[in-house]
């Protein structure tokens, strides 16, 4: 699985930072950005799609291979 | 003591709302309800101007984005009358980013993230858990306070003096300033202009006298940032972030608070789930969040704009009805339910887009400690008499007092 956020969507809420600041970081602006090239450990898997849905923005994808 | 606004009663909620009407600010989700399947956009022409009420998630989200057509140059939920306008058109309230649209909107923005970024609020956690440390050694013994005058209403205005340098000792001043602005001001011109000057007053004076001995605090660091469009009028811009800073996070922070205090004083169950289980806090305050959204901005259309079937024109507002938007059953399972482990919880209490709350991360950072700390002291309290809690509503909906027994 894997990540992408939209730069232009992202308002820095920072929930996903707060939810899985194993996949996500945010800069001193709060906006996010993947970690890890966005790629998703099989183990953080619940995590990724909780911070899609937590999204208020709807900024955070699965990238479709 | 101050009344809130009369307000005459309402036989048609989608032509003539009120969101001052009693039975309103005490519990406004059956009108949402009732709104969101008849008529979603409902208006009302009280108070001097046609104003809309969005009441569905997807329509708050689509009109948070439509800028700056509908600009935030007015950004309160009532307009001042047009002879007692006098401060850069803005309603009274000059305080950028927040009641700017770009591109002021966005550098006035960009100076003040980064101190509330994520990391940086972190600074202030350990004051925050003094000061409700000792909020609650002043009347744990007594097994009664008023949870919202006496514990919620104390933190923010203690947080935001701290962190922008003020005397501590001025923050029932700053409470009482900015309830006479957002409260009681709304529907009242004069007291609402009468306030604001005062809280200009008063932040010329503090921000001046760091333009002209800049000191080891955070207005003087705001003074001082290299931003070329502030350049040779650093006084007034601050002044405007200051404004904000002061007015933002004060009611609107104790109003979360008090309302997360009452919805556990009155819903025994989850007081116990929560109060056995730390790990749920995080759930459980996004949930109060959404449940209990305490703010409502507004918008001003600056010309026609069409949305879906009708067109705000040109000069009528738009209420930014986050509060109702996270009410919305296409947008949340369950929503007039509270589910303190809801995991799937897209809600904009912060609003959404643009003008995301800059300050929700240490709106956050108070709400998390305040809420732990009262329940590490006091695991065990109800709301002693659900009747005498009195609610605010309007800009901010929150609990106004709420007598707790323990």
């Amino acid at each position: 699985m894997k990540l992408s956020i939209d730069s232009e969507l992202c308002q820095g809420h920072n929930r996903c930072f707060a939810l899985a600041p194993e996949l996500v970081d945010v800069d001193d602006y709060g906006e996010a950005f993947v970690l890890n090239d966005g790629v998703v450990p099989d183990e953080l898997r619940d995590k990724a799609l909780l911070i899609i849905d937590n999204c208020p923005e709807f900024a955070i994808s699965e990238v479709k291979s | 003591m101050l009344s809130p606004p009369a307000t005459a009663p309402v036989d048609d909620w989608t032509t003539d709302y009120d969101i001052f009407d009693p039975e309103y600010v005490k519990d406004p989700t059956p009108v949402w309800k009732d709104l969101r399947e008849g008529c979603p956009m409902a208006r009302t022409d009280r108070r001097g101007i046609r104003s809309w009420l969005p009441t569905k998630y997807a329509d708050v989200q689509a009109l948070a984005k439509i800028v700056p057509e509908l600009s935030s140059k007015d950004p309160l939920v009532v307009t001042l009358p047009p002879d007692m306008d006098v401060v850069d058109n803005s309603s009274g309230l000059n305080a950028p980013p927040i009641s700017a649209d770009p591109p002021e909107q966005i550098w006035t923005r960009r100076m003040i993230l980064p101190a509330f970024a994520p990391r940086a609020v972190e600074a202030h956690r350990e004051f925050t858990e003094d000061l409700c440390n000792r909020l609650i050694d002043g009347f744990i013994d007594d097994g009664r306070c008023d949870a919202a005058v006496d514990y919620a209403q104390q933190i923010p205005p203690r947080v935001i003096a701290h962190m922008l340098g003020f005397d501590p000792n001025k923050a029932d001043d700053f409470t009482e300033w900015v309830r006479g602005v957002l409260e009681l001001g709304l529907a009242d011109p004069k007291i609402r202009v009468k306030y604001r000057d005062i809280i200009q007053n008063f932040l010329i004076t503090e921000v001046t006298s760091r333009a002209k001995e800049p000191r080891d605090d955070y207005l003087s660091e705001l003074l001082a940032m290299d931003i070329p469009e502030m350049k040779g009028r650093e006084i007034q811009v601050v002044v405007g972030i200051a404004n904000l800073l002061l007015i933002a996070g004060i009611d609107t922070t104790w109003s979360s608070i008090g309302s997360a205090l009452y919805h556990f004083g009155t819903h025994p169950d989850d007081r116990r789930r929560l109060a056995a289980d730390d790990a749920l806090f995080p759930t459980a305050l996004e949930e109060m969040l959404r449940y209990y959204s305490p703010v409502t901005m507004a918008r001003m259309a600056q010309e026609d704009v069409p949305f879906g079937d009708i067109v705000i024109r040109d000069g009528e507002k738009v209420l930014m009805n986050f509060p109702g938007a996270n009410h919305d059953e296409d947008a949340f399972e369950d929503a007039d339910k509270v589910l303190i482990d809801r995991t799937r919880n897209r809600h904009i209490a912060f609003g959404s887009g643009i003008h995301r709350c800059a300050g929700s991360n240490l709106a956050r950072l108070e709400m998390d400690v305040s809420v732990r700390t009262w329940f590490a002291r006091i695991p065990e309290f109800e709301v002693s008499n659900p009747d005498a809690v009195t609610w605010a509503g309007g800009q901010v909906r929150g609990p106004r007092k709420l007598p707790m027994r323990f």
